[in-house]
This record gives C-alpha cells, structure tokens and sequence, in this order.
C-alpha cells in the first residue's frame, strides 16, 4: 500500500506549468530530473507551502489537498518532514533546541526519542554547538535529525546534499541509509545527482519540464533505453543486484554472484552473503562476440543482445539480458556494424573492475 | 543635584518611555507591512512614516495642535469620549516625542525584518509550528536586534526632543517642561547657567549609558551564536 499519492497540476515558483502524478510507498521515493523539471515544486505543493491549482493529495488515507472538495490541510498541519537543500537551521538556537523544536514549537509529540535519533546521526557531541560554526555537513545532519523529530508520517527532502563537496556527501551518504533501515518513515528523495538517487532509492519517479516521465522500481527504471535522456547520457546505466561470494583481500577485490555469473570488482568492507547493488554505466560496457583471453578486463559476462538503439550520433545504446536482470552498454554505431550485432545474438560483455569502483554499492534492506 | 533636576530627569524618563511603549508596537505593525507586503498606498505609508523626520519639528507641532488639540478632530473625540486630554499635558508631550521618534523606530526594525528569511519560517511550518508560534520563536527572535537599535534610536529622540513638544504642549513646569525644555528656559534666566549645564551633563550621561547598553546587548546576541 502507497503512503502517498499525489496527483496535482500547478505552477511552478518560476512560472512553467508542472504536472505530476505518483505514489510513492515504503522505503525512499526518488524523484529524479535535472534543474527545471519541478521537482522541488511538486515537493513544496506536498509540504503545503506552496497550493496546487487543481488535483489531489492524499497521505496515509487523509486527504492533504483536494481541489474538487476545497480541502487544504494547512502546512504546519501536516506531517510531513521537510529536510531543505540548505538546511535552514534556526541560527539563534543551539543544536540541541533546533532538533527538539518540533517538540516546544510545534507540540509534536515524536514517536521516536531524540537520543535514538541524535546517536543515528552521530551529533551527540555538537547538542550546545550554533547552527554558524557548524560544517555543511553536520548542518544536513541537524536539518535531517530535526525533520524525523517531528514526528513525520513522511520524510521529504529536497537535494539535502547538494550544497555539500564529494567527501561531505559520501559522509552522509551512510547516515541516509541507516535512516531507511532503522526508521519505518518512507522518504520521497529529490535530486539531480544520478549517483545518489541509484544509490539510495528503491522506486524511482522522473521528471521532465514539469511531467512525469516514467515511474517505477529502481533498477527497472535504469534498464530502460528511452529514459537514457532524462537519466542523462554520459552517466546512465544500470543497477545490478547481486550477493557477495568471495573476498579477496590481498588484492582488494570481492567477487559478486549476479544471477549465477561472478563479477569482481573493487571494494573491502564486505562480507559473505551480503546483499550489493552495483551501479554499471553504459560507457564503461564493452561487447565481445567470443570469450576473450589474456585480457585485463576482470570481467567477461555471458548476455544476450535484447535491443539495438540507435540513432544519427555515433554512438548506440544495447540493452543486455543477463539472467533475470538487464545491463546497457554504450558503445559506436561501427562496432554494431562490424561486430555484426543484432537483437537475440549471444554476446559477451566485458567490465572493468575499477569502473565499478567509487560507484554505488549498497547494502540492500 | 538639586530636586527639581532630578524632577526634570524623571519627567523626561516618563514622557520618552510613554512614547516607545506606544510606538513601538505600532512602529513594528508598519515595519512589518512595509517589509512583507506589497499594496496599494505602500509608497504613501513610506512617506508618511518619514515625514516627521524631514518636517520641521515646529510643524508637526502644530501639526499635532490642530489635530489633537482640545478643539483637534481627534482631541476633541478623546476628550469627549473617554476624557483624555492630550493638550498642555505630560500625555500631550509623549505623543510629541512618540511621533518624532516614530521614523528612527520604524527603519531599523524594517530593515532587521527584511534580513529574516521567509524560508525559516517555511521551516518552522513543516515542524508544527503554528503562525502565531512561528512568529514568536522564529521571526521576533530574529528581529530582536532591530527592534533593540530602534528602542535606543528612538528613547533618544523622545529624551531630547523640543520643537514639536513646545509647539503642542508648551513648557510647563512640573507637566510638560522635559530636559530639553528646561534647558532651554534655563539659558533664557541669567542665573540658570550652573543648572542648565548639570542637566546638560545628565542629557549627556543618559544618552551614553542607552547606547553602551543597547552595544552590548548587540553584542552579546552576535557573540552567543557564533560560540
């Protein structure tokens, strides 16, 4: 069962028409598109601070917003947690009220006690720190940890690392993640940032020039060709899941099941059995029509040629089954013509190690 | 010091805390219109709100007489309503001062709303915080230091001012007669120098000690979040 359904048409802060409609269940939501497509807005018309014109929103069986009845459940009424891009702290209180404010503001009793969530974010030790002399980072945490201390039936954020560096995001990264394991609060998860959202999402909803373009289950959603565009090019490609088999440390290296085939890529900190997704671009797949040898390429997985893209640029896009799952490769329109590749071949794909390296592995819930 | 100095000074206390009490609250109403909103007649309000800091004092003075006086449009209505008596009284010579020191209180306070963003307001809103709530823990907080430099701005001017006093209330002794006003008769009398020069000493003392105060009360707000 959805939490949340949204079905709304309104306007945007900067005036373009945005349409949206989806649902969006346990677990994080991603709402994905790049700068523009409405994102934010369809967020703020769910918080409230901003009134659709017509439409309807409904969270776990109470209407918010429904244009045809005049309901409109005023902002501070609805429990919705809002983590902001910025953060918006409160800067003339101290860590510790601004994390308890929904409890003496806004007379929220929450559910869970604020030393579970302080410990889940790590902020026990910055509880007299002023919003001022904390780092971006620890600023999100805050703004994260005051959001779920409001007693939220729903977590919105809106590009909550976005104004943080590579090394600041990586650190919160695992914070977002033990929030989706040890809270039961769905999350609808706004960003640009592909990595983020094959990271942390479960259902993937993107966004083009204020409409939904397509909805779904993650790794659905980055196995399909058309959404190449809106996914962005240079960076699609797919997500496989897979279990952990072998370690190897002397190397660093571990070898994951996918469907039957091992693949070996980069990564320590694992164990046996463990649940992984990887995140594989398209670029980084070669195709090879027999087994090679003597090659430096770690990996070499048996697919089958599903479909051929393509279309007046040099390149094409291969969408691959491989077991149940499916893998893209970005390779020349000349390799298709020379390799002779065409739909229903056997092929073999070839995968860099290191290419999976830095990229999304996730422990999966 | 003599009695009647101190007299003066507490006077003088009494009339320019009368005037910030009831401006304050509506200096802050129209802060607040002019920073948030956008309407018809804003630039108006604007003006108006400047006007007794470029008119001559005498005028608004005069200004209030007519208005306010015992046969004023507004004078008479109190007068006949709830018998209040503006003119010729200590009353008389708060709103003067109220008046005159309306546009120092406005600005800063304006200006200090203007710097709040709206979006820790938004903020406070998806955390329960109802309006009224939001207003008293977000934005009234935020405006404090605003609202601290106009009070010290404006218990100044109320402190010391004359023009538009002596036009509306004249310079009654014991009534209406503030610091400045007895200065002033002090100068006319040849033998007032000495006293004229101690409450000159006083005005003086009183002024430094409201903006010291009002430093440090800035100050230790700044410093306390940036710890």
């Amino acid at each position: 069962m959805s939490t949340l359904s949204v079905n709304i048409e309104g306007m945007a802060g900067s005036g373009f028409p945005v349409h949206a409609e989806f649902s969006a269940g346990n677990g994080i939501t991603g709402l994905f598109g790049h700068s523009g497509a409405g994102k934010t807005t369809v967020l703020k018309m769910i918080a409230g601070t901003l009134q659709p014109q017509s439409g309807r929103i409904e969270m776990n069986g109470q209407v918010l917003f429904d244009s045809k009845t005049g309901t409109n459940v005023r902002p501070f009424k609805r429990r919705t947690g809002f983590v902001f891009q910025d953060g918006r702290l409160f800067p003339h209180l101290t860590v510790r009220r601004n994390l308890s404010y929904a409890g003496w503001a806004g007379s929220r009793k929450t559910s869970r006690s604020f030393h579970e969530i302080v410990d889940l974010l790590g902020l026990g030790e910055h509880l007299d720190r002023w919003p001022e002399t904390l780092s971006g980072g620890e600023r999100q945490r805050v703004a994260i940890g005051r959001a779920l201390l409001s007693d939220p039936a729903i977590l919105l954020m809106d590009e909550p690392l976005s104004s943080l560096d590579y090394q600041r995001r990586a650190d919160i990264l695992p914070y977002l993640e033990s929030i989706r394991q040890e809270t039961d609060v769905p999350i609808v998860y706004v960003s640009h940032e592909i990595d983020e959202i094959a990271r942390l999402t479960d259902t993937l909803v993107v966004m083009s020039k204020g409409t939904v373009v397509a909805s779904g289950d993650t790794n659905d959603m980055f196995a399909r060709l058309d959404l190449g565009p809106a996914l962005g090019r240079q960076k699609a490609g797919v997500l496989l899941s897979g279990t952990v088999r072998k370690i190897d440390e002397q190397f660093g290296l571990i070898s994951v099941d996918i469907g039957g085939q091992l693949v070996e890529v980069v990564g320590t900190g694992y164990q046996p059995g463990q649940s992984v997704r990887l995140q594989v671009r398209a670029r980084d797949v070669s195709i090879a029509t027999s087994s090679p040898d003597e090659l430096s390429i770690r990996n070499c997985l048996a697919c089958v040629i599903e479909e051929i893209r393509t279309d007046d640029s040099a390149f094409a896009e291969l969408s691959l089954r491989l077991g149940d799952q499916s893998l893209r490769a970005r390779i020349t329109r000349k390799s298709v013509e020379e390799l002779k590749l065409r739909a229903e071949i056997e092929v073999f794909a070839l995968l860099k190690a290191v290419s999976v390296e830095r990229r999304a592995m996730t422990m999966q819930t | 010091m003599s009695g009647e100095a101190i007299a003066i000074i507490l006077l003088s206390a009494k009339v320019a805390f009368a005037a910030i009490l009831f401006a304050l609250p509506i200096a802050f109403f129209v802060a607040w219109l002019l920073a948030r909103y956008e309407f018809r007649g804003k630039s108006f309000l604007q003006a108006l709100t400047t006007l007794p800091l470029v008119v001559p004092p005498v005028v608004t003075g005069y200004a209030l007489l007519v208005l306010f006086g015992s046969k004023g449009a507004i004078g008479a209505f109190l007068n006949d309503w709830f018998g209040i008596t503006l003119a010729f009284r200590w009353t008389g010579a708060a709103l003067a001062a109220g008046v005159m020191a309306f546009p120092l209180l406005v600005r800063p306070i304006r200006l200090s709303i203007e710097t709040v963003d709206p979006g820790l307001e938004e903020a406070a809103a998806t955390l329960g915080a109802s309006r009224l709530m939001t207003f008293l823990t977000v934005t009234l907080p935020l405006v404090l230091p605003g609202i601290l430099a106009g009070t010290v701005l404006g218990f100044a001017k109320a402190l010391g001012e004359f023009g538009a006093t002596i036009t509306f209330v004249s310079n009654i002794p014991g009534e209406t007669q503030t610091l400045s006003l007895a200065v002033y008769s002090l100068l006319q009398s040849p033998s007032g120098d000495t006293e004229a020069l101690r409450l000159i000493v006083a005005s003086i003392v009183i002024a430094i000690v409201a903006v010291v105060a009002s430093e440090w009360l800035a100050h230790r707000i700044r410093r306390r979040r940036a710890r």
